[in-house]
């Protein structure tokens, strides 16, 4: 195997953690660690730190300011090797901090955006090294590659 | 017992109001719910307090099966542990939702038959009818698609 690579897996809440709960497999082996919005997530990911950060949306400029304090802590914290998110507001802060401190970066838009990318996903694309959607349909030439579904 | 969800974030009373009504004229009395922050006072659900993810999970697991709003969360775990889900999307014209980002995700599922949609109090009832019975039932694995799962190892190894 190839050498451990430090992966930090970042997701708001509902939907958007449940499908970063299936594609974690994907770092088995390497050293993952977590950021969400909600304490009672721990119980999803036994194997992995998890940090806890304030959830927001853009239209709350508080919030957000708040939010990217706590995500650029995190990252100089653990200096991950990969970010990698589902979304929403936290994953954008954290590819976009993350790339800016030399961090390779996935975004994975969610499953329920079946007829365009995402807000955030826009947002993020180019500070995605890696931008995938999970319906083939949108897969494009310098738009966003497709490599399979949560499901 | 039928589970109902419209998920933690947002109420969703439209659905409620239907439910409600349905469980009314056909006299089923054993509904629970999680309606979001709402204030909505059903007459046939019985309201659950927050549901912690192990909670959330179990309440499905011991359905006949789910009505829940289309969200991706509720679908998915409906989906892992096989308790067949009847979905309403959310609409972005009645502020329950930013956009009708739900219509076309209730779509698309419904096509691939992993779930049951509607779109009005007939509708639901109609597939309340189907997967009353025991006429549908879908199941996912417990992890993405494995040439997603590649894709993602094969960047983070690179």
């Amino acid at each position: 195997m190839s050498r451990k690579r430090k992966v930090l897996a970042v997701a708001s809440g509902g939907g958007h953690w449940v499908q970063l709960r299936r594609i974690v497999p994907a770092f088995d082996g390497h050293d993952l660690s977590y950021v969400t919005i909600n304490p009672n997530y721990r119980a999803d990911v036994p194997n992995g730190r998890v940090f806890i950060v304030r959830d927001s949306t853009r239209w709350d400029r508080l919030g957000m300011a708040v939010l990217a304090l706590q995500i650029l802590w995190i990252l100089v914290r653990i200096r991950p090797d990969v970010v990698v998110s589902t979304g929403a507001a936290p994953g954008c802060l954290a590819i976009i901090l993350g790339r800016f401190l030399g961090c390779r970066t996935v975004w994975l838009d969610s499953i329920a955006n079946v007829d365009e990318m995402s807000m955030s996903g826009r947002l993020v694309q180019r500070y995605s090294q890696l931008w995938l959607t999970q319906w083939s349909h949108l897969a494009a030439e310098n738009g966003p590659e497709y490599a399979g579904r949560v499901f | 017992m039928i589970f109902v969800t419209v998920g933690a974030q947002m109420s969703f009373d439209r659905l409620i109001g239907w439910v409600d009504d349905w469980a009314e004229s056909v006299g089923r009395d054993d509904l629970v719910a999680q309606i979001g922050p709402s204030d909505y006072v059903p007459q046939r659900l019985k309201v659950l307090p927050f549901l912690t993810p192990p909670e959330f999970r179990s309440r499905i697991a011991e359905a006949d099966f789910v009505i829940a709003h289309a969200g991706m969360g509720s679908i998915i775990e409906a989906l892992e542990l096989a308790t067949p889900i009847v979905v309403v999307p959310r609409l972005g014209s009645l502020g329950e939702t930013r956009n009708d980002h739900q219509v076309a995700t209730a779509r698309r599922l419904t096509e691939e038959g992993l779930v049951l949609s509607a779109q009005s109090p007939e509708e639901l009832a109609e597939q309340l009818a189907i997967v009353g019975t025991g006429g549908f039932r879908a199941h996912i694995s417990d992890h993405a698609q494995t040439p997603l799962l590649n894709r993602l190892r094969g960047f983070a190894e690179a």
